[in-house]
């Protein structure tokens, strides 16, 4: 079995820019264990005459022309946006004071 | 911010290896974005090329741009590259306002071309063979301009704004092995190899690899070793460094702050490194994420690439020749040595050389006037000569009004002036101007010299500097004359005889 660490949930959490309490680093911890265990128990299923599977269906090199297709205007891009300025969508500070 | 006291680039070499690994991203030149079809049309307004497939949105699904996927394999085989028969995209995880979608579609494990080589040509003609590990698709990102700190860095800013017009171009990106047994040359490798890859690509038609429009840029990563050892050292990643000048300073500069850490002990950190082209220095950006931190998975949303071995051999028999044995080629057929050659290249007249004489120009004089003149004036005006308003077939035309004595080099060099500022074509401007060379020198000359005896005193102040005054010679050699002598022609027999200069 994997295991999870309460220090593996909390590389994850920075990863992933969530803020964690320390109760909710053990909460998750065992949550996630829980989780990859069941899907590893698909290892025990699979043979060795089963290839990975990333796609259900059998299909490759799905492709379209190069040409172009109307794009949305600004506005309609913008529409869902929390926040916006000089027609650009506004984030907050990407880096603290370093 | 720490100062670092370099170490000479000398002394660090005597001690330590570089190890270099090269990675290239090439921003493709198709007409749409890699999954779906907005433009990738420069210079349009803030978010105007999007739809909901590049901003992530929920339930837009992706699609492969057809010449996306024949440029990878066609920058894949001229790299002598294996194209895989089968491989996939793959999601590469990051938090980062850049991509809206959280990720970005790239692929891990299965690259669409693998263990190549390029060949590159150092500046004394010596051959360096610079291995390649995988050339892979993805896409590029989001441009982000930073607000309320100094200088729009992100360092210090209140917040950032995103256009994601960029968001989903093509990019190749290209990877090497990493380069050893360079030593001393390694930076000047590294110029040599973008050099290479630039023409490369340039050749290929998948991308005008404009360095200084961030169409082709360079990330440097270097290690050291002591001179001897077989394990590499930690390196560092010097990103988006975006000139080949810049690629070779980058270089120079780690190996010797790498050199000046080791040196006194310490240990290099592997992060990223913004590379400042003030200075050539470089500044320690982010720790580096480890691979497994991008917990990339493959993109369920695209279907395998698996190319066809019969598109990919047709591929490869359209390759144009390549690049180097091209130059090798025009250098032995042109006459000229590796390091005229060299200049050539530098100076981006190959192409408009070879177009000059296919117009009907002998090649010394193709390669006279665009080494000259033309590369002159591309270079004053700070723009590529391929902008200068004259075309190859103009300056083959001045070549062959040279070659038939119609024109001397002197007049040749205001037609060209002439052609450069609009006047019309070669002939016009030597119709307009006036410009054949004067069949009568003899009867010229001694008018020029009957018109010096006659003016003694002028003549004398023309001698002594003061050119200004030679108009009143021309006024006289032209009344001599009844007015039939060219008078730009008169005027310079008159500064020429007396020793004056304009």
């Amino acid at each position: 079995m994997p295991g999870i660490t309460r220090e593996e949930v909390a590389h994850l959490a920075r990863l992933s820019r969530l803020e964690l309490k320390d109760e909710e680093l053990d909460h998750f911890a065992g949550q996630l264990d829980v989780i990859i265990g069941a899907v590893a128990r698909v290892a025990d299923v699979a043979t060795e005459d089963v290839p990975p599977t990333s796609h259900p269906l059998p299909l490759t090199n799905v492709m379209r022309s190069d040409e172009v297709h109307p794009s949305l205007t600004p506005q309609e891009a913008l529409s869902g946006a929390p926040a916006q300025e000089q027609q650009r969508f506004k984030v907050p500070q990407i880096l603290g004071e370093e | 911010m720490t100062v670092t006291e370099l170490v000479s680039y000398e002394d660090a070499l005597a001690t330590y290896d570089p190890v270099m690994g090269l990675e290239v991203h090439v921003e493709l030149g198709t007409k749409t974005k890699m999954f779906c079809g907005c433009s990738t049309a420069l210079g349009a307004e803030p978010n105007s090329q999007t739809c909901p497939t590049c901003l992530g949105l929920p339930g837009a699904l992706p699609v492969m741009n057809a010449i996306g996927v024949e440029s990878a394999i066609k920058i894949g085989l001229a790299l002598h590259c294996e194209i895989a028969e089968w491989c996939r995209f793959a999601r590469k995880n990051y938090f980062y306002p850049d991509m809206p979608k959280n990720f970005q579609t790239s692929q891990y494990d299965e690259p669409i071309a693998f263990n190549g080589y390029l060949d590159v040509q150092l500046e004394d003609g010596e051959i360096f063979r610079v291995d390649i590990e995988r050339a892979h698709m993805e896409e590029d990102t989001g441009k982000s301009t930073h607000v309320g700190g100094a200088t729009g860095r992100i360092h210090g800013a209140s917040h950032s704004l995103l256009d994601y017009n960029r968001a989903g171009i093509p990019l190749i990106e290209i990877v090497t092995k990493p380069i050893v047994g360079a030593g001393e040359r390694a930076p000047e490798v590294a110029k040599a190899y973008v050099a290479e890859l630039r023409e490369l690509i340039k050749a290929l038609g998948v991308s005008e690899a404009r360095m200084e429009m961030g169409q082709m840029r360079c990330d440097v990563n270097l290690s050291l070793r002591l001179n001897g050892v077989e394990k590499f050292g930690t390196r560092s990643e010097t990103k988006n460094v975006n000139s080949l000048r810049s690629v070779e300073r980058a270089a120079r500069y780690e190996i010797q702050r790498h050199a000046a850490v080791l040196g006194s002990g310490g240990t290099i950190i592997q992060e990223t490194r913004h590379f400042h082209e003030e200075d050539g220095s470089t500044t320690a950006g982010r720790i580096k994420e480890e691979a497994e931190d991008y917990r990339y998975f493959p993109e369920p949303d695209l279907v395998p690439v698996a190319p066809a071995r019969d598109w990919v051999e047709e591929l490869r028999a359209g390759l144009p020749e390549l690049p180097r044995l091209r130059r090798k080629r025009l250098r032995e057929e042109w006459g000229i040595s590796e390091h005229e050659m060299q200049s050539v290249l530098n100076a981006g007249v190959i192409d408009l050389i070879t177009a000059t004489i296919e117009a009907g120009a002998d090649a010394a004089s193709a390669r006279k006037w665009w080494m000259g003149e033309l590369a002159r004036r591309a270079n004053e005006e700070s723009i590529d000569p391929t902008a200068l308003p004259i075309t190859p077939t103009q300056v083959a035309r001045v070549a062959e009004l040279v070659a038939d004595g119609g024109l001397n080099d002197k007049l040749a060099r205001q037609v060209i002036e002439g052609v450069l500022a609009g006047e019309g074509d070669p002939d016009t401007v030597v119709d307009k101007r006036g410009l054949k060379i004067v069949s009568d020198e003899g009867a010229l000359g001694t008018a020029v010299d009957e018109a010096i005896a006659a003016n003694a005193a002028i003549a004398d102040k023309i001698r002594g500097g003061k050119v200004a005054a030679a108009g009143a010679l021309v006024g006289a050699v032209m009344k001599a004359t009844r007015g039939q002598a060219d008078a730009a022609r008169v005027r310079e027999l008159i500064l020429e005889r007396l020793g004056a200069a304009e």
